[in-house]
């Protein structure tokens, strides 16, 4: 019997491969996990929900395949924790929201689907900012989540729970949702790797909406390894999403097994500099170039001007769709009701349950959203943003004609004290400074640990970005990367954190 | 209700020209709803045909249906309309109950067929154009039933059942573009377009269109103008208006009661109207200011639509006769006046009659029995012709029997009679009832010969030269057996009998 403590700093490679090979079962993976969060999760809060059984249930199914001689998926008993954005017949799905309290989706999300048939084994539901709002986590109904490198800061957000499971070795793997960073930041304030694929790449059936065109699911893990063979299992075309990519996955664990960037042109932007920047930050940046460069890339400075005019474009897009996808939440049907007394009309109802259901910053995307979308006000706000959007795709081809990837800073700052811009919308906005415009374009792009700024010892995170349905480049890129850096330091950053 | 003043249609002809657009939703007969794979089976239970896409639910994403994007090509098409090489739906956010998402998923600004045509065919024969602006797709709401008031609409209801079988069910909406210059026409021309345009769906095939079960719905949008002007009156919607002969006394009653509104110095209020079968009336709906904002904006959770020109002309090809043409040529081909041919056409007996003749029968005889017996039967039971339990097939079976003279006319009804009261074909009919013509030339004699001896007065009238006279032992005969004989042969064998000439 393998003890939790080396049990949970297991790589979910190495745990499909033991339980392949019987040196470890499913449920000792699955229960290490559990001792492991009963341990530390009331002071993390990175779950909302934690399936005990269904867990155990699961990897009781697959020791059973295994001694039944039965083929295993790649991540068969590999424990996951799942955001709570993703429909699950047997937990409940709130998306971090007073609103969805309580209710208990009728149907599977396509990505829990296929984690299901994988084989990987579902811890439970992360802690998220409602409806995928925000870039804390502070803004979840439920509370906030700390950041295992310091529990007084932020582990980012939306996806903060997932991110904070996997750096507290709660979970080997994770999944998160990228709307304008919600994967990416939160993976480089907790020295993790999270990976928002291309749009179209992984079903958004089953996942609740936030902005339809710019929301998309990804995998999130400690190694580049571990993302690509979940990014395998959640890929592909699902027939129940139209804006899926009829393709197959591109070739991302071949990619992650394969890391080199020798001969590769690497992109450097001139907009993703500048004022706002931490020093730490800067400087591990501009290391992780110096690198690439012994690495065998070329650095090539790029100038793509509409990327000073994503984050305003971005904040009339999303909460224009967010505006019209959250119409839904009326109390007729599901979720929260409030104050039907059988005095009150329909209206006077859904209007008391919004006002209790939905927290500030979802009041203040779709007001904003419902402004935008006025007639009168369309085309100056809506249309003008769509532009800027087709500007940014353009400059991003453009690059793309010069370079394989782009690398960048993922965040402008580490990770920022619990409350310190929770009143002030626009600093918070800013986390996303770097990771909004491959929204907007609906390409790729990478985080992954890249050191610890000096000033106050927390992680950096360095951000690839691949053109659409070139993920398979983040891969190779980032395994080189990582390769390297573990090399240099002796170890894998997540050693440096605290143990909680 | 309140009591609404009308100037006389006349009199509202004579100072004002009536200008109308008309709007009318058709449910597409696709075997899956618009966005999901749930049935658009009709009075089914509550709720039971529904799934997490057409409620709503959160994660849940629609797909387009490909014969619901088919079926508006080929009503594109036929409506003589551009097809948009690449489309988009909308969304149109507005809250209601009854609609899941509180938006409806429809098209705005990239209508998949724009610019057409539809020409009509008028009770005198005249052809009038009505210039169609758009059709484009969406998707139905569910169904509210507001419980506990007095007249089933929101207002004083206590509660509301909300059924969302019928959400998400495909949706074409035609719109027209002002239609002008039909003058005190303009009921008439309201009537023949939506007639026709009917008639059109059913014969493409994508729809039944059947007014009464709520498949084809018209909204009547009307304003007048002064003689002489330009420029369009503020006009009102009247919504819902759901059977032929409402729409034509919609536009009537709104034409008069625009009138009236106009001569005393009012002013139209932009409102939706609804429409009352028992009177013909309206009454005031929602008023419509410009600020009703749907906020539209392209439906992020779809791809557009792009029907690739091979597809659209593939599908032209395959366009069926227009209804109008098909009538002309019916008409000529069963060599009936307009008249009759608008009878039959109102009665809904064109395809029943041209089904009868593809069964055998000729077409004079399919006519009678659909437009005769039958037709009166629909009267009487309140139905209509094709909701009768009787097939073509099997009144080309009756007119068989007639033709070939084992029945009569009047044994024949009686055959129908016994088919419509499920008593099986008509052969079964026949055979139970016993309604074969007596033919038997013996059984047939004596029976005469028993009608000269009982009515021997008449008889001598007869012989004495009043031929006329034989009707009454024709009756005789035919009353002695029970109808079953053939009235022509048994007047044939009298005169033989009593040694007259016929």
């Amino acid at each position: 019997m393998t003890d939790i403590s080396t049990i949970i700093k297991l790589t979910a490679a190495q745990i499909a491969a033991k339980i392949a090979s019987g040196e470890l079962t499913a449920v000792e993976v699955t229960e290490a996990h559990l001792a492991r969060i009963d341990a530390i999760d009331e002071k993390v809060h990175a779950f909302l929900h934690i399936d005990r059984e269904g867990a155990l249930a699961q990897a009781r199914a697959v020791d059973a395949k295994r001694e039944a001689g039965e083929k295993l998926g790649p991540l068969a008993g590999v424990p996951l924790a799942l955001k709570d954005i993703f429909t699950t017949q047997d937990m409940p799905t709130t998306v971090g929201s007073k609103i969805l309290e309580g209710w208990v989706p009728p149907y599977d999300a396509t990505l829990t689907k296929k984690l299901k048939a994988a084989d990987v084994v579902i811890l439970g539901k992360t802690n998220m900012d409602e409806f995928a709002m925000g870039s804390s986590t502070e803004n979840s109904a439920y509370g906030p989540t700390g950041n295992p490198w310091d529990l007084t800061r932020i582990p980012g957000g939306s996806g903060g729970g997932s991110s904070a499971a996997l750096a507290s070795f709660e979970a080997p793997l994770a999944i998160g949702t990228d709307t304008g960073g919600s994967i990416r930041q939160p993976a480089a304030v907790t020295g993790t790797v999270g990976v928002k694929p291309t749009y179209g790449g992984v079903s958004r059936y089953g996942m609740v909406a936030f902005s339809s065109s710019l929301d998309q699911g990804g995998p999130c893990a400690r190694t580049v390894l571990d993302a690509a063979l979940l990014h395998e299992v959640i890929g592909g075309h699902d027939p129940l999403d139209s804006t899926s990519i009829d393709a197959p996955v591109p070739p991302v664990v071949e990619a992650a097994r394969n890391g080199s960037v020798q001969g590769m042109r690497v992109g450097v932007v001139k907009q993703f500099s500048g004022e706002g920047y931490q020093a730490g930050v800067v400087q591990r940046f501009n290391e992780s170039v110096e690198l690439l460069k012994s690495l065998g890339a070329t650095i090539v400075e790029l100038d793509c001007p509409s990327f000073d005019l994503a984050l305003s474009a971005y904040y009339l897009i999303a909460p224009s769709e967010c505006s019209s996808n959250l119409a839904r939440f009326d109390a007729m049907r599901y979720g929260l009701r409030v104050g039907d007394d059988g005095t009150r009309s329909a209206e006077d109802v859904t209007a008391l349950t919004r006002e209790a259901g939905f927290g500030d910053e979802v009041k203040r995307r779709i007001i904003l959203g419902t402004y935008a979308l006025s007639s009168g006000y369309y085309d100056a706000y809506y249309g003008s943003a769509q532009k800027v959007r087709t500007l940014i795709t353009q400059d991003f081809e453009k690059a793309f004609e010069q370079v394989d990837v782009i690398v960048s800073p993922t965040t402008p700052t580490t990770a920022f004290p619990i409350g310190e811009r929770a009143d002030d919308p626009m600093a918070m906005y800013l986390a996303d400074l770097c990771t909004i415009p491959t929204n907007l374009a609906g390409n790729s792009a990478m985080s992954l640990p890249c050191g610890l700024a000096p000033e106050d010892g927390l992680p950096v995170g360095l951000q690839i970005i691949a053109p659409a349905m070139k993920d398979d480049r983040l891969y190779k890129v980032g395994a080189a990367v990582e390769a390297a850096f573990v090399e240099k330091w002796g170890h894998p950053l997540l050693e440096e954190a605290p143990s909680l | 209700m309140t009591v609404i003043d009308l100037e006389s249609y006349e009199d509202a002809l004579a100072t004002y020209d009536p200008v109308m657009g008309l709007e009318v939703h058709v449910e597409l007969g696709t075997k899956t709803k618009m966005f999901c794979g749930c049935s658009t089976e009709l009075k089914q239970d509550a709720n039971s045909q529904t799934c997490p896409v057409c409620l709503g639910l959160p994660g849940a994403l629609p797909v387009v249906n490909e014969i619901g994007v088919e079926s508006a090509i080929k009503i594109g098409l036929a409506l003589n309309c551009e097809i948009a090489e690449w489309c988009r739906f909308a969304r149109k956010n507005y809250f209601y109950p009854d609609m899941p998402k509180n938006f409806q998923t429809s098209q705005y600004d990239e209508p998949i067929a724009f610019n057409g045509y539809l020409d009509v065919q008028l009770e005198d024969g005249e052809i009038f154009r009505v210039q169609i602006e758009r059709a484009h797709m969406e998707e139905d709401t569910g169904k509210s039933t507001h419980v506990g008031g007095a007249t089933g609409r929101i207002h004083g209801a206590s509660h509301s059942l909300l059924d969302y079988n019928r959400a998400g069910i495909p949706l074409i909406e035609i719109v027209t573009k002002p239609i002008e210059g039909a003058g005190a026409r303009a009921p008439e021309v309201a009537k023949a377009y939506v007639a026709e345009l009917r008639e059109l769906i059913k014969a493409l095939g994508v729809s039944e269109a059947r007014m009464e079960m709520g498949q084809m719905r018209c909204d009547v949008n009307l304003s007048l103008r002064p003689h002489g002007t330009e420029k369009f009156g503020t006009r009102s919607e009247t919504k819902n208006v759901n059977s032929l002969r409402s729409v034509e006394r919609a536009a009537r009653f709104e034409i008069q009661r625009h009138a009236a509104v106009l001569n005393s110095g009012g002013t139209i209020v932009q409102e939706t109207r609804h429409f009352h079968e028992e009177d013909g009336s309206t009454t005031a709906g929602r008023i419509k200011d410009n600020a009703e904002d749907y906020r539209y904006f392209p439906e992020p959770d779809l791809v557009p639509v792009a029907p690739s020109r091979d597809w659209a002309e593939e599908l032209r090809k395959g366009l069926p006769e227009l209804p109008r043409l098909r009538r002309k040529r019916l008409k000529e081909e069963w060599g009936v006046n307009e008249h009759d041919m608008q009878s039959i056409l109102n009665a809904g007996a064109v395809d029943l009659i041209v089904a009868t003749t593809d069964a055998g029968a000729p077409s004079d005889q399919a006519r009678k029995w659909w437009m005769g017996e039958l037709a009166r039967n629909a009267n009487e039971t309140g139905r209509s012709l094709d909701e009768l339990p009787v097939t073509p097939a099997q009144v080309a079976r009756v007119a068989e029997l007639v033709a070939s003279g084992d029945l009569n006319d009047k044994l024949a009804r009686q055959v129908l009679e016994g088919v419509l009261a499920g008593e099986g074909d008509p052969d079964t009919v026949v055979e139970k009832r016993g309604l074969k013509v007596v033919s038997d030339e013996g059984a047939l004699g004596t029976a005469v010969d028993e009608a000269i001896a009982a009515n021997a007065a008449i008889a001598d009238k007869i012989r004495g030269g009043k031929v006329a006279a034989a009707g009454a032992l024709v009756g005789a005969v035919m009353k002695a057996t029970r109808g079953q004989a053939d009235a022509a042969r048994v007047r044939e064998l009298i005169l033989e009998k009593l040694g007259v000439e016929g």
